[in-house]
């Protein structure tokens, strides 16, 4: 019983961090139809910013990882927005997607290239303690990782609802022509979501990256990982994706004791196409209703 | 068909049989991927460029074929079994996997196609006593005909021309019946289509299915012209090269995933002198061609022409490229 206790909060730890990368996918899908197929490569690039901010240029960390968040939000918010998904918005979906796929591609192979194609070791902000509680033995980092994952979720929620600039984001996603109409600066709206997911995105990769090595290919099971917790809990929805995040990284967690280590990354897409199956909308999410 | 494409394709024809002769192992090999592929390419195309849905599965089809023709010319039996039955089975497959997909939201093809090609490596990887597991399958016989031979990498390759016609004429014909105007109406106002009396989801499940057995197709020739396979060869990230040949040669075009299959296997080949940035130059491309082109190399082609010979109207269809 303490075994699957302790597994459960792990899960729900990774899970949390997860739910960071879904988040962010969905803030964009929802602002402007982005299916971004780099989100992986978004979440695994911020640890190398950290890298080479730290190890290569030789900043503290306690400055390193704040400079490295605020240089994610200006290239992955607003130079992604800016030089890729503007010019291109106006054909459609399709190119942007293939234009997200050349992009991950291009950030791995830029961190492979001039970075290091081997896994760097990352400096966990923790100390690597753990507690005992209810004779489970629980992580320090789990902990952390969780609590501070849920915080800016939670921030991010709060930021959204409660003020006027996140309002007009939300009416900007709900019907953009009629937040126009009633004033709101729809194009600079959009730019504050991408903004965010760099935010997200940096964050999730330095709460994550040190459970890992930082690699280049890191983005690949990530990226997989965040768009499947999107689509279980809801692609319209941000506590879906929490939902969603959460409930990937106990199945995670679980599978990889309980079910043969083959399999384990299966799990996750089964879960998806069983989804998808009986309740296409997500778990949490509202029908955008059939549109062929 | 007007005289002038009729005239287009004899002399590309006569060029594809003419171009390996003389050359070396290497690069009639390449050239023969190319053909393969192309034929993958097409089926994409199918989905994509004519029904307008996004297939992320396009290797795992191949890898599927790959896996049948070889498990089947291994046990003994004729290739052309083999590959029927990779057509086959791989049709099936994509009905049975677009059904419920095609049933919800557009774009969910795509997602339940990308769980799908990770599913298909997991089982290829894990299932050692019929895949061979991550060591793979070798040993595949290549064909005979009436006691021609396709033993040589030259014998081979027109082998492979001949399948390539053969399936080049078939997505042809298909393109062009009434089924095939259907794809087009559905691609062009799926609303307008369906108020015309177009069953437009067994239309799009169909036009995916099809395209699903071209890839098994593609694959069933694979395992005998590189006489090994595994796993890797048919991962995620192939089916996003595919995808890539559709859209950077035009979708929706016929000549399109045949010329982006070209970009996509010999680019590399003429780039080889940049190392390690050719992938980064290759993703910039992309990115920069998505940004002025969306109809891809046929597209901006077009574009081009219709600007150097004012008078005449590209297609207005186009010009937005495939939707999701």
């Amino acid at each position: 019983m303490s075994e699957f206790f302790q597994l459960i909060v792990s899960g729900l730890s990774t899970g949390s961090i997860y739910a960071l990368a879904a988040v962010g996918f969905t803030l964009l899908w929802q602002a402007s139809q982005t299916i971004n197929f780099a989100q992986g490569e978004f979440v695994m690039l911020p640890a190398f910013l950290v890298l080479a901010l730290s190890v290569k240029l030789g900043f503290p960390l306690w400055l390193a990882m704040p400079l490295a968040i605020i240089l994610a939000v200006l290239i992955l918010g607003v130079l992604f927005k800016r030089l890729v998904v503007e010019p291109m918005i106006k054909h459609g979906t399709l190119p942007l997607v293939i234009a997200t796929i050349a992009l991950g591609v291009l950030l791995k192979e830029m961190v492979k290239e001039f970075y290091s194609p081997l896994g760097q070791p990352f400096p966990s902000l923790f100390p690597q303690d753990v507690v005992t509680i209810f004779g489970a033995v629980i992580s320090i980092p789990d902990i952390a990782n969780f609590v501070i994952a849920m915080g800016a979720i939670v921030a991010l929620q709060l930021f959204l609802g409660g003020t006027r600039t996140g309002r007009s984001m939300q009416a900007t996603a709900q019907n953009p022509d009629v937040a126009q109409i009633l004033g709101v600066d729809i194009k600079r709206m959009v730019l504050y979501t991408f903004m965010i997911n760099g935010a997200l995105a940096a964050i999730a990769s330095i709460l994550i990256t040190p459970i890992y090595l930082a690699k280049f290919s890191n983005g690949e099971t990530l990226g997989l990982i965040a768009f499947i917790a999107a689509i279980v809990g809801g692609f319209n929805q941000i506590r879906g994706a929490l939902v969603g995040g959460l409930l990937i990284g106990i199945i995670d967690n679980l599978s990889a004791t309980y079910v043969s280590a083959e399999y384990r990354q299966a799990l996750p897409l089964i879960l998806l196409i069983v989804i998808i199956l009986i309740r296409p909308q997500g778990l949490l999410g509202t029908s955008e209703g059939r549109t062929v | 068909m007007t005289r002038k494409s009729i005239l287009f394709t004899l002399v590309a024809l006569i060029a594809l049989i003419l171009v390996p002769l003389g050359q070396g192992n290497y690069i009639i090999y390449v050239l023969t991927s190319w053909l393969v592929f192309s034929i993958a390419a097409m089926g994409l195309n199918l989905t994509l460029g004519y029904a307008g849905q996004i297939s992320l599965a396009q290797a795992a089809f191949m890898g599927i074929g790959a896996y049948i023709a070889a498990l089947i010319t291994l046990a003994g039996y004729h290739w052309v079994l083999g590959w029927l039955a990779a057509m086959g089975g791989t049709f099936v497959i994509g009905l049975l996997l677009g059904y419920p997909a095609l049933r919800v939201q557009h774009h969910f093809l795509a997602f339940v196609t990308l769980a799908f090609n990770t599913l298909v490596f997991l089982v290829l990887r894990n299932e050692d006593w019929l895949t061979g597991g991550s060591h793979g399958l070798v040993g595949m016989p290549r064909p005979n005909f009436f006691g021609l031979s396709t033993g040589t990498n030259l014998e081979f390759y027109y082998f492979t021309l001949v399948l390539f016609v053969i399936s080049g004429a078939i997505f042809y014909w298909i393109v062009n019946s009434p089924w095939g105007r259907a794809f087009k109406a559905l691609r062009e106002n799926p609303v307008r289509a369906e108020s015309l009396g177009v069953d437009t989801r067994r239309i799009t499940l169909l036009a995916f299915a099809i395209g699903s057995a071209f890839g098994g197709g593609a694959g069933a020739i694979m395992s005998p012209l590189v006489q090994f396979i595994e796993p890797g060869s048919f991962a995620f990230i192939h089916s996003l090269k595919i995808l890539l040949m559709v859209v950077v040669g035009g979708a929706g075009f016929f000549f399109g995933p045949i010329l982006g299959a070209a970009v996509v296997i010999l680019l590399p080949e003429f780039l080889r002198f940049t190392e390690g940035y050719y992938l980064m130059i290759y993703a910039s491309l992309v990115i920069v061609l998505m940004i002025y082109s969306p109809s891809g190399l046929i597209g901006a082609g077009q574009k081009l022409y219709a600007r150097l010979r004012p008078g005449r109207e590209t297609r207005k269809d186009m010009e937005k490229g495939a939707q999701l």
